[in-house]
């Protein structure tokens, strides 16, 4: 079976600063793979990088058999057309720290606009759908509002629901969690358990070691641009190799 | 999943029967405003003495007011100026869009052009639109061919020297509006596998509106009465043009140019208003509730007032 991820040798700078320094992992799929790690690590750049908001430097990144960006012709790399990567994020849904939803537009709008305007699916159809991924994430009653008249958890639940409505194989998480307040944490990870139930590949930067525990099939720990230390969440969590997983743990646990 | 705490609440009205004391207080007495406001109606005063002891003949402001020639003039005004404009949005749009590009030829194109329009009189440009049979006396489109002379009507060289000069000024307010919207958002809709130019369309430009409506009415006012200048420059007849000719064959000069001021007045009064309900339609989703039209205002307003005030239960 093909990984529905696979990194070798990543590497991603900006400018003089060497965030990413060479990054092997793969991602099977129907796992709930867990990226942890202190802040400025490279977690985010990682994430963006498998699809494509932010360019590698080096290596070789591949979704679902896909290199991302680029196709190879020999040894030679050529650069995807802006409409080529497009197609290659439709299959990648991601959700955000900061929800990213659009302010102009309602709940349900959200989660329709990328199936009508992507897909050319008829508006009818998308509402259907998006009627009933918010009814999944326990907004269906919130259709009709505007993101500002949402609470942070349910901006995200929303989030969740329009990165579904286009169907995606593998979804991405940057700290979904984080900047809600603690009671409304629980409703979010709710969700992202369904979705793991239901078997979707998710790759999750989460500070949540609960959640990595319960619901994570593997677990990295990044430092500094490079992978520290990974396998089983309870293994690594509960019995860290490394001195420097062992001090991120001590801290956050 | 508890998603239903949104309509719990509402237990802190105050019980039946113990109806709290409503506060009775002095106002402050704000001195300042009542003398302020004698200032200025005594210099409102004043300059209303000074013109209407002038020796000018107010009855005639009336008599040519809705004359055939004024109201086709304040028509050509209101022409030019929508059409102008039109041309402005539109084209500043593509030249923000194009400033902003990654692609250093087509910013490079765009800063010259804003630059060379910025930097001259518009009343120049509109001469030289006037007068560009000198340069090219041929026109040739491929699908379109003529004497430059018949091409470049007034109207013609009126519109595109308002219009293109517009199009400078429109595309740095558009670029000021695309820049004010977050990046986050340009991210969520690429993430989704929108396209540039949909992201552009359904995701920025829409936001950036509420950024870019305020000064282009401020842009499209001024284009009502710089659209004057059309007059001078390219023999187009609108609304001064056509009050002055009036004043000049009936010698009520001074005169007709109040008439042309009613006239502008109203129109930008017009304006305004339809400024502040585009304003208040791309305020959609970044208030919590929408700010009340001055309708929704004057007929609350008046149904309070029906209401006897304290509202003794
Ligand atoms: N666009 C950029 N330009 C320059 N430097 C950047 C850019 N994006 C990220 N960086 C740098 O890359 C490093 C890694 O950032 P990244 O956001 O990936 O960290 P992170 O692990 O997600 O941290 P956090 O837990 O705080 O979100 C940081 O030092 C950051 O300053
Ligand atoms: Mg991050």
């Amino acid at each position: 079976m093909t990984a529905m991820v696979k990194a070798e040798g990543v590497h991603k700078s900006f400018g003089a600063a060497h965030v990413l320094k060479g990054i092997d992992l793969e991602v099977a799929p129907r796992e709930v793979f867990c990226l942890v790690g202190p802040s400025g690590s490279g977690k985010s750049t990682f994430l963006r990088c498998i699809n494509h908001l932010e360019q590698i430097n080096a290596g070789r990144l591949y979704v679902d058999g896909n290199l991302v960006g680029y196709r190879q012709k020999g040894d030679k790399l050529f650069e995807l057309k802006d409409r080529e990567v497009a197609a290659q994020r439709r299959d990648i849904g991601m959700v955000f720290q900061r929800f990213n939803l659009f302010p102009h537009m309602t709940a349900i709008e959200n989660v329709m606009e990328a199936p009508v305007q992507v897909k050319g699916e008829t508006k009818a159809v998308a509402r259907e759908r998006a009627q009933r991924l918010l009814d999944r994430v326990g907004l269906a009653d919130k259709a009709g509002n505007y993101p500002s008249q949402l609470s942070g958890g349910q901006q995200q639940r929303v989030a969740i629901a329009r990165a579904l409505a286009m169907e995606p194989k593998l979804m991405l998480f940057d700290e979904p969690t984080s900047a809600l307040d603690p009671e409304l944490v629980g409703d979010v990870l709710d969700v992202m358990r369904g979705l793991a139930e239901d078997g979707m590949t998710m790759i999750v930067v989460t500070h949540e070691m609960g959640f990595a525990r319960e619901v994570g099939d593997s677990l990295v720990f990044m430092d500094d641009g490079v992978v520290v230390e990974s396998g089983h969440p309870r293994d690594v969590l509960t019995n860290p190799q490394q001195d420097r997983t062992k001090a991120f743990l001590s801290k956050v646990l | 999943m508890s998603v239903n705490t949104d309509k719990a609440g509402r237990t802190d009205a105050p019980p039946p029967g113990t109806a709290p004391e409503t506060i009775k207080a002095v106002p402050v007495r704000h001195y300042g405003r009542w003398i302020s406001a004698v200032v200025v109606l005594g210099l409102l005063g004043l300059i209303g003495k000074a013109f209407s002891e002038a020796d000018i003949r107010y009855e005639a402001v009336p008599d040519f007011l809705t004359d055939s020639s004024v109201i086709d003039g304040l028509f050509m005004t209101v022409w030019i100026s929508v059409l102008a404009m039109a041309v402005g949005l539109v084209l500043g749009i593509v030249l923000a869009v194009m400033r902003l590009s990654k692609n250093p030829v087509t910013s490079s194109v765009a800063w010259g052009y804003i630059w060379f329009f910025r930097g001259t009189p518009v009343y120049v440009q509109l001469l030289l639109w006037f007068n560009l049979a000198l340069v090219f006396p041929i026109i040739n489109l491929g699908f379109y061919k003529d004497e430059m002379s018949d091409f470049m009507t007034p109207f013609m060289a009126a519109l595109l020297g308002l219009g293109l000069n517009e199009a400078a000024y429109m595309s740095e307010i558009v670029r000021a509006g695309i820049q004010s919207v977050d990046e986050g958002q340009t991210e969520a809709s690429h993430a989704l596998g929108m396209s540039h130019g949909k992201t552009l369309r359904r995701v920025v430009l829409p936001q950036a509106m509420r950024v870019i409506v305020p000064p282009t009415g401020n842009e499209f006012l001024n284009m009502l009465k710089t659209s004057s200048l059309a007059a001078g420059a390219c023999q187009y007849t609108e609304l001064l043009r056509s009050t002055s000719n009036i004043g000049n064959t009936t010698g009520a000069v001074v005169e007709m140019l109040a008439l042309a001021v009613v006239w502008y007045l109203v129109l930008t009064s017009i304006f305004s208003v339809g400024q502040y309900y585009l304003e208040r339609h791309y305020a959609k989703g970044s208030q919590r509730s929408l700010p009340q039209t001055p309708l929704q205002r004057i007929t609350v307003n008046l149904k309070s007032l029906g209401r006897p005030s304290g509202g003794a239960a």
